[in-house]
């Protein structure tokens, strides 16, 4: 019952949010009075052929009636043409977010698979050489820039030792499209050498986008043990002779695990962010480097568009997060 | 003065703050410490791309200039960055989230939901957007990651008033007729100081990461600035024979962040027992 | 004594920390015998939940410091730890915790923390194996009747429709509930000895007794030990066998419990006794003058002394067990004469 109450009230917000944040998006991309009729029109347009765009474009109406009418075709899941490429933005970006959902999900189940068991390891053997290594490996971990740590992984292992490939997401045509996923794709179709290809490419990118993500999944999992270690159930538990292994990876962990949890749209944000100057380093196709060439193409409408796309998957994760919260702690229904 | 005494007791925190002054003492005395305090703007084509040497302490760049140099002036940029766009982030967030989670109510609810749509997208792509509009400059990163910091500082803010609200002394101060505006500033801030100098501090680190990427992606200051993460963008098509150019600033970055974070984490343990949390 | 459960002999620990070594347990000597339910009586911070925390082998070890002394589970040492000690916790002496809103683990069905139990220390499981701590088998048919005896001992426990509460979150039933689930799960290994700490503090003061008089009534009809620790005088009264007092981390005086309300010897004894309201229950134990001495700095030997009004030079070594009568021991150089119709009697 109350689930289900979390989750309207969440949507319920959801459009207010997502209302707010075009409007931001949408003035912000605009505070400037650039030209972009002009710049599309190209240097040598004369003034008849720009005013011509601009009316074309409506780029000659007030800035609110602009707004009104991006809403409008944003609902109809129109975002205008990308500047550059000439088609669609919307259809752009949907091309582009599989690649960048896949690095990240990569990414997310590396942190996992390293941060949780060694913020455990590093909370049970508290203080010692452990423990200390883990937490410098940790703060550092957070303050490595990530798309310098890309780029000398890069050249160490692709450009010297060769033993990944330099950039892209896959050599050769890949796997057959289907959820365009290609470690999936790869494998609803049984293509084997498409998924040694899509997994040898992700590699680097998702390590590299993992690292940080992990620091911060380590450092909430070890205050989250730490926090559960002394408490009365644990006392009753290991005063009730049961295995210590069970202790901590069963029962102090799930309890631990709340906090982390609460924690992970924090950490997909992390994520993200990374994503942007990842992609930008590994040439990988996705929404970043997308972003990265309509920054450098000054492509408004492109930069906005991806904006709220990134927005709604932001969004959608955190609404996620507090689902599986309800889950994981059944406390929160009461 | 036992807290400071306290903070150079813990080795973490001790470390961080060396590195912070450090980083201070390099951007104030980068012209005095700088061995070519000119090659910041001057550039001399026979000399490029020359290995780390006892003359370039880290090499030279694609221009001939030497990076030592280069990096030392690019810790002003750094700092300056850090500091202002933090700066306003806190002037801005801090007494949103005081006015809004002192008032409650439905309007200090809608600064809240205000801020969340800010918070609705990771920081650095709002700030690519921004800092995209309003061109490449030290001044407009400045500005873009002010835009979009403030309502982290918002959110805590907002969260700690309200948990202050229902204490006994800030009640204790109402009924004595203290104003609204002497509540919250005489009795509640001081008390949530130390949550905001945690996070001020971790705050940096997280900015000075941003302001590099901006930096990286060519949203920076315009060429020859030494910011750090143009400096990383410039090596790249030179890796990997001139493995220095990068590595320079990648360390400087990694050292002052490093600085920031230990520093958070050792005043979070001294000044706020309570927030034992470990994220930025 | 052959025939002894448990066997505490000059018992003596404490914590280290910054302010120095808190001296908490000095020379304490307890024997329990089967079956018996024992009452170990004695002031806040006596010392009690330490007692029961070493036996249960859970004291924080990063403070704990062992001077000397031995317990005694059978012949086994339970300040030792391996695989010996494992096998008995949880399975030949299990606890029931002082607050059982805290002491269930709040993420997890009362079922599944159950069946957890069931798995590692139910009568019905055999040896082991070397399986690691989460993959380890749980065989069908002992699952099966392991069920059952769940169901049979919480419906012996007195909680209503047992599938249910299975199915529920410890947040959900009420504290006395919760209580007689911790009954319920200290009972389902068929242990030989219950560690009560306190298992009535926490809950509401018109169920105390409630919960009391089924501990007693499932103790006695399984032909389990009990040490209950209390500083309740009144329930121990009514539910326990034989009494052990404690006084600041020192054993007193122990005596059958008639003998104990008869004739009691120790002087703290008599002043706690002295002490109680006259209607039983509900005995707090305050209106002794002076305070509870320091653990970092307690007076040599017998550690009532500076409250004691026949405290002598000679107290000031640890006065030896004394037999008073059958059972009955009482450590003091001067101890309380016999009431008259009790000698009489005798
Ligand atoms: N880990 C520890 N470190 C230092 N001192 C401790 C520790 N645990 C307990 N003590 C001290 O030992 C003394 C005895 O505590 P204990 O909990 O055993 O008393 P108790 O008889 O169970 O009291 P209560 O009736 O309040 O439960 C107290 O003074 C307590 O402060
Ligand atoms: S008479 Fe001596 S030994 Fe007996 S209780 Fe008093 S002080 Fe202790
Ligand atoms: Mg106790």
């Amino acid at each position: 019952m109350r689930r289900i109450e979390i989750i309207l009230s969440r949507l319920l917000w959801l459009i207010p949010t997502l209302v707010g944040l075009v409007v931001v998006v949408f003035f912000i991309a605009n505070v400037v009075p650039t030209d972009p009729a002009r710049i599309i029109a190209g240097e040598n347009a004369t003034t008849e052929q720009v005013e011509a765009l601009r009316a074309e474009l409506g780029f000659d109406r007030p800035l609110w009636e602009q707004l009104g009418i991006y809403v409008r075709d944003l609902a109809t899941g129109n975002m205008g043409r990308s500047l550059y490429t000439q088609r669609p933005i919307a259809d752009d970006l949907a091309h582009r977010l599989p690649a960048t959902l896949e690095l990240t999900f990569a990414a997310i189940i590396i942190a996992i698979g390293l941060g949780i068991p060694l913020g455990v390891v590093s909370a049970v053997k508290r203080n010692s050489l452990t423990d200390q290594v883990l937490r410098v490996l940790s703060v550092s971990g957070l303050a490595i820039a990530s798309f310098w740590l890309a780029m000398e992984l890069q050249m160490l292992f692709s450009t010297r030792w060769g033993l990944t490939p330099l950039n892209g997401r896959i050599s050769g045509f890949g796997p057959d499209e289907i959820t365009g996923f290609f470690v999936l794709d790869s494998l609803l179709t049984w293509d084997m050498e498409s998924l040694g290809g899509a997994l040898l490419h992700l590699l680097l990118p998702a390590v590299t986008l993992a690292l940080p993500a992990a620091a911060t999944i380590l450092r909430f999992t070890r205050a989250g043990v730490l926090e559960v270690i002394n408490s009365n159930f644990v006392l009753y538990e290991t005063a009730m002779g049961l295995p210590r292994g069970l202790i901590i990876w069963k029962y102090v962990l799930r309890n631990a695990l709340i906090s982390t949890v609460t924690q992970i749209g924090l950490i997909f944000g992390v994520l993200f962010s990374g994503a942007v100057v990842v992609e930008a380093v590994f040439d990988w196709p996705g929404l970043g480097t997308y972003a990265v060439q309509s920054i450098l193409q000054s492509d408004n409408k492109a930069i906005l568009g991806f904006t709220i796309l990134v927005g709604v998957v932001f969004i959608v994760v955190n609404l996620i997060v507090d689902i599986l919260h309800t889950f994981i702690d059944p406390r929160t229904l009461k | 003065m036992t807290g400071l005494k306290r903070l150079l007791a813990d080795r973490a925190a001790a470390i961080g703050a060396g590195l912070i002054a450090a980083l201070v003492l390099v951007a104030i005395l980068a012209p005095v410490l700088a061995p070519f305090p000119g090659d910041v703007s001057e550039f001399h084509l026979t000399e490029r791309l020359l290995p780390p040497d006892a003359t370039h302490l880290f090499g030279t760049d694609r221009m001939g200039s030497d990076l030592f140099s280069r990096i030392l002036f690019g810790a002003r940029i750094t700092i300056a960055i850090a500091v202002i766009a933090v700066g306003v982030s806190v002037a801005i967030g801090v007494p949103i989230g005081l006015v809004a989670g002192y008032y409650g109510g439905w309007s200090g609810g809608l600064l809240m939901r205000a801020s969340d749509i800010f918070l609705a997208v990771p920081q650095i792509v709002l700030a690519i957007a921004i800092a995209q509009t309003l061109g490449p400059s030290v001044e407009n990163v400045i500005l873009a990651l002010s835009a979009t910091y403030w309502p982290f500082w918002a959110r805590l803010v907002y969260a700690e008033t309200r948990a202050m609200k229902g204490q006994v002394f800030i009640e204790a101060a109402q009924a004595l007729g203290a104003s609204d505006f002497r509540v919250m500033v005489l009795h509640i801030l001081p008390n949530i100081a130390s949550a905001i100098i945690v996070r001020t501090s971790i705050g940096m680190g997280a900015t000075i990461l941003t302001a590099a990427a901006l930096g990286f992606l060519g949203l920076g200051a315009p060429p020859p600035t030494p910011e750090w993460g143009r400096t990383i963008s410039e090596a790249r098509e030179f890796l990997p024979e001139a493995w220095w150019y990068a590595a320079a600033p990648g360390f400087a970055i990694f050292l002052v962040v490093m600085g920031f974070n230990l520093l958070g984490d050792g005043l979070r343990d001294i000044l706020d027992p309570k927030i034992r949390r470990g994220a930025k | 004594m052959t025939d002894a459960l448990l066997t505490i002999s000059d018992l003596s620990l404490g914590f280290r920390g910054e302010a120095g070594f808190a001296h908490i347990l000095d020379g304490v000597n307890l024997t329990m015998r089967p079956g018996e339910i024992m009452g170990l009586v004695g002031e806040s911070g006596c010392g009690k939940t330490t007692l029961a925390r070493a036996i249960l082998g859970v004291l924080p070890r990063a403070a704990l410091e062992l001077r000397g002394g031995a317990i005694g589970f059978r012949g086994t040492d339970m300040l030792a730890d391996g695989a010996a000690q494992a096998a008995i916790r949880g399975r030949r002496i299990t606890f029931i915790p002082q607050d059982p809103f805290s002491s269930l683990n709040p993420v997890f069905t009362i079922g599944e923390q159950i069946d957890d139990l069931m798995k590692w220390k139910s009568p019905r499981r055999g040896e082991g194996g070397r399986w690691p701590a989460l993959l380890a088998p749980y065989g069908r048919s002992r699952r099966a009747a392991d069920r059952a005896a769940v169901i049979e001992t919480l419906e012996a426990v007195q909680l209503p429709q047992p599938e249910r509460l299975l199915r529920k979150y410890p947040h959900e039933v009420s504290g006395g509930q919760r209580q007689r689930l911790m009954i319920a799960m200290a009972l389902l290994p068929e242990p030989d000895l219950i560690i009560a700490d306190e298992p009535t503090t926490a809950l509401d003061v018109t169920i105390q007794a409630q919960i009391l008089g089924l501990l007693r009534r499932l103790a006695s009809e399984r032909g389990v030990a009990v040490m209950l620790t209390t500083h309740d005088l009144g329930s121990a009264w009514e539910i326990c066998d034989a009494i052990t007092v404690m006084y600041a981390g020192q054993d007193v005086e122990a005596a059958p419990v008639t003998e104990f309300f008869r004739a009691p010897a120790h002087p703290y004894t008599n002043k706690l006794l002295a002490s109680l309201p006259d209607a039983e229950g509900g005995g707090a134990m305050t209106g002794i003058p002076g305070e509870v001495p320091d653990f970092l700095a307690p007076p040599p030997g017998c550690r009532f002394a500076p409250r004691c009004e026949r405290a002598s030079a000679a107290c000031a070594t640890r006065p030896a067990q004394t037999p008073r009568g059958p059972g009955h021991l009482v450590r003091c150089v001067h101890p309380v004469a016999a009431p008259v119709h009790a000698e009489a009697e005798a």
